[in-house]
């Protein structure tokens, strides 16, 4: 455009027009920051963004992408004889199953009209596959290729053939992005399954660890413990898995165990993903952009929370039903106080005030 | 290295260079070169301060900090603030840095680039979620270390006609 050489204005820039210049430029820096922490107000922004940033993620991954196809056509015969073989019998294994599940899934749904609950289980799915861009090799999140105009939301579920892969945080029109639940800033409601003990495994960052910091010590958990989701909270359909107890560390000094788990969805290896559709029995919250950080808390608390609050009769009920989760804990699960504890605390408050 | 330089610069080798270094940010790497991965936008703009100030400013610093926050997914405005102020410090020093050798050029482009992380880490902080793995400095004086590489290239790209 123009030779630097021979440009005709002073040689020195800068002074006051730069500084100017800079701090114009840093408030409205600091402006977007603000309004995006603040949330919800750019969302325009953010997706016409992404939406321009979306062709050239595609491209840059475009190659990679082709190399992994052209991998794939000149595979073997062989494994690809081999791999019919494998998945004929897996078909077979699985139709026996589903055969049993059909019958079991009636009979569930006749004994939870019996108690009058609804079931929750997935109604639909959709399959998307993840753009391989790294977008920052700190935070456990992928981009998908699908979006709105596919009918994705924020805080959808996802999951793949194994367990549960994580939600949806921005949902642009043509991709979104998907965080994982090995994600710091994740946090799932679990089950453990074969005890039905409640808990919140959050993520560490790394794809194969999940951590399990708020069970006290004398919870029972071994290695080798199935976690499913508890579907408290209402962004992940209940009963589906989400990993495996890898360790427990018992330290008498401590009043919470430290567990590790390793989830069992492919975090890091799976090209494609699935997208649920699924009814929420509970009245969904409005979608956070981590809706289940908070709520960490106050899950620790359900365990303790019948013995101060709770009517003598109520308390009683609900010590005999403990195995069986109860609706208490999803309502907790929804406000960061256990509602039965805020009750009374509220009133003297307000009678001093005037 | 640089004096001899001419810039010669339109929009369209402009954009083309941005939009490469942008996509050398995301592409795919295999994991265990990840973290070592330079920030090229910050390059880029650090590259335009010091040889065409008058041609990309602040403005340009600005734009593309803000098409790395949305190529990223993170906070809109962390990459636009901090690329606008290493290119303020840049522009200001332009003349000195333009002189040093290069060995001591890349000195200063390292302080830039840690100032860059610097912020980013803080701003990360600020917002509420920090990143406090050490290995993201990493990256810092692996930009460093480019930097002689990149000049030499961009040179090249800015001088064809």
């Amino acid at each position: 455009m123009s030779s630097h050489d021979s440009d005709p204005r002073p040689l020195l820039l800068g002074g006051p027009a730069l500084g100017l210049r800079l701090i114009v430029l840093a408030l409205m820096a600091a402006g977007l920051m603000v309004a995006d922490q603040r949330n919800h107000h750019l969302a325009a922004i953010r997706d016409g963004v992404a939406t321009l940033a979306y062709p050239i993620q595609w491209a840059v991954q475009a190659p990679v992408a082709a190399w992994a196809g052209l991998r794939e056509s000149f595979a073997t015969k062989t494994r690809v004889e081999a791999d019919n073989v494998r998945l004929a019998a897996d078909n077979l294994v699985l139709r026996l199953k589903l055969l049993r599940f059909e019958s079991l899934e009636q009979e569930n749904q006749r004994l939870r009209a019996v108690r009058e609950s609804s079931a929750r289980v997935v109604q639909r799915s959709l399959v998307a596959e993840i753009v391989r861009v790294d977008l920052d090799p700190f935070r456990q999140r992928v981009l998908i290729n699908k979006g709105t105009r596919a009918g994705l939301f924020r805080g959808q579920a996802a999951l793949d053939a194994n367990g549960i892969f994580g939600q949806v945080t921005r949902a642009g029109p043509i991709s979104a992005e998907v965080i994982l639940i090995s994600d710091p800033e994740h946090a799932i409601p679990i089950q453990v399954n074969r005890t039905g003990v409640r808990s919140i495994a959050l993520g560490t960052g790394r794809s194969g660890l999940l951590s399990l910091p708020y069970l006290p010590q004398n919870a029972d958990v071994i290695v080798g413990d199935l976690l499913v989701s508890s579907g408290l909270g209402g962004v992940y359909p209940p009963g589906y898995p989400v990993g495996k107890v890898t360790a427990v560390v018992r330290d008498p000094g401590q009043p919470l165990l430290s567990i590790e788990a390793a989830p069992l969805a492919g975090l890091d290896r799976d090209p494609e993903i699935l997208l649920v559709w699924f009814e929420s029995a509970v009245v969904e919250p409005e979608p956070e952009p981590e809706p289940e950080a908070k709520p960490a808390t106050a899950t620790v608390a359900p365990p303790p929370a019948p013995k101060p609050a709770q009517p003598p009769d109520q308390a009683q009920s609900q010590a005999q039903r403990q195995p069986e989760p109860q609706p208490l804990p999803a309502a907790a699960e929804q406000s960061p106080l256990p509602s039965p504890g805020q009750a009374p605390a509220e009133p003297p408050p307000e009678g001093n005030a005037p | 290295m640089m004096r001899g330089t001419r810039i010669n610069f339109g929009w369209g080798r402009v954009i083309g260079l941005t939009i490469l270094s942008l996509a050398a940010t995301v592409a795919p790497l295999p994991s265990f070169l990840e973290l070592y991965r330079p920030d090229f936008v910050a390059l880029t703009v650090l590259w335009f301060s010091l040889l065409a100030p008058r041609l990309l400013g602040l403005s340009y610093a600005w734009c593309a900090g803000l098409a790395v926050d949305g190529f990223r997914g993170v906070l809109l405005g962390q990459h636009a603030l901090t690329l606008t102020v290493i290119a303020y410090v840049a522009s200001k020093l332009r003349l000195q840095i333009r002189a040093f050798p290069p060995l001591q050029q890349s000195a200063v482009i390292l302080a830039l680039l840690w100032l860059n992380e610097f912020l980013l880490f803080w701003i990360d902080g600020v917002a509420g979620h920090p990143v406090t793995d050490w290995r993201r400095w990493v990256a810092v004086p692996m930009g460093a270390a480019c930097w002689p590489l990149l000049t030499a290239l961009y040179a090249r790209f800015a001088a064809r006609r």
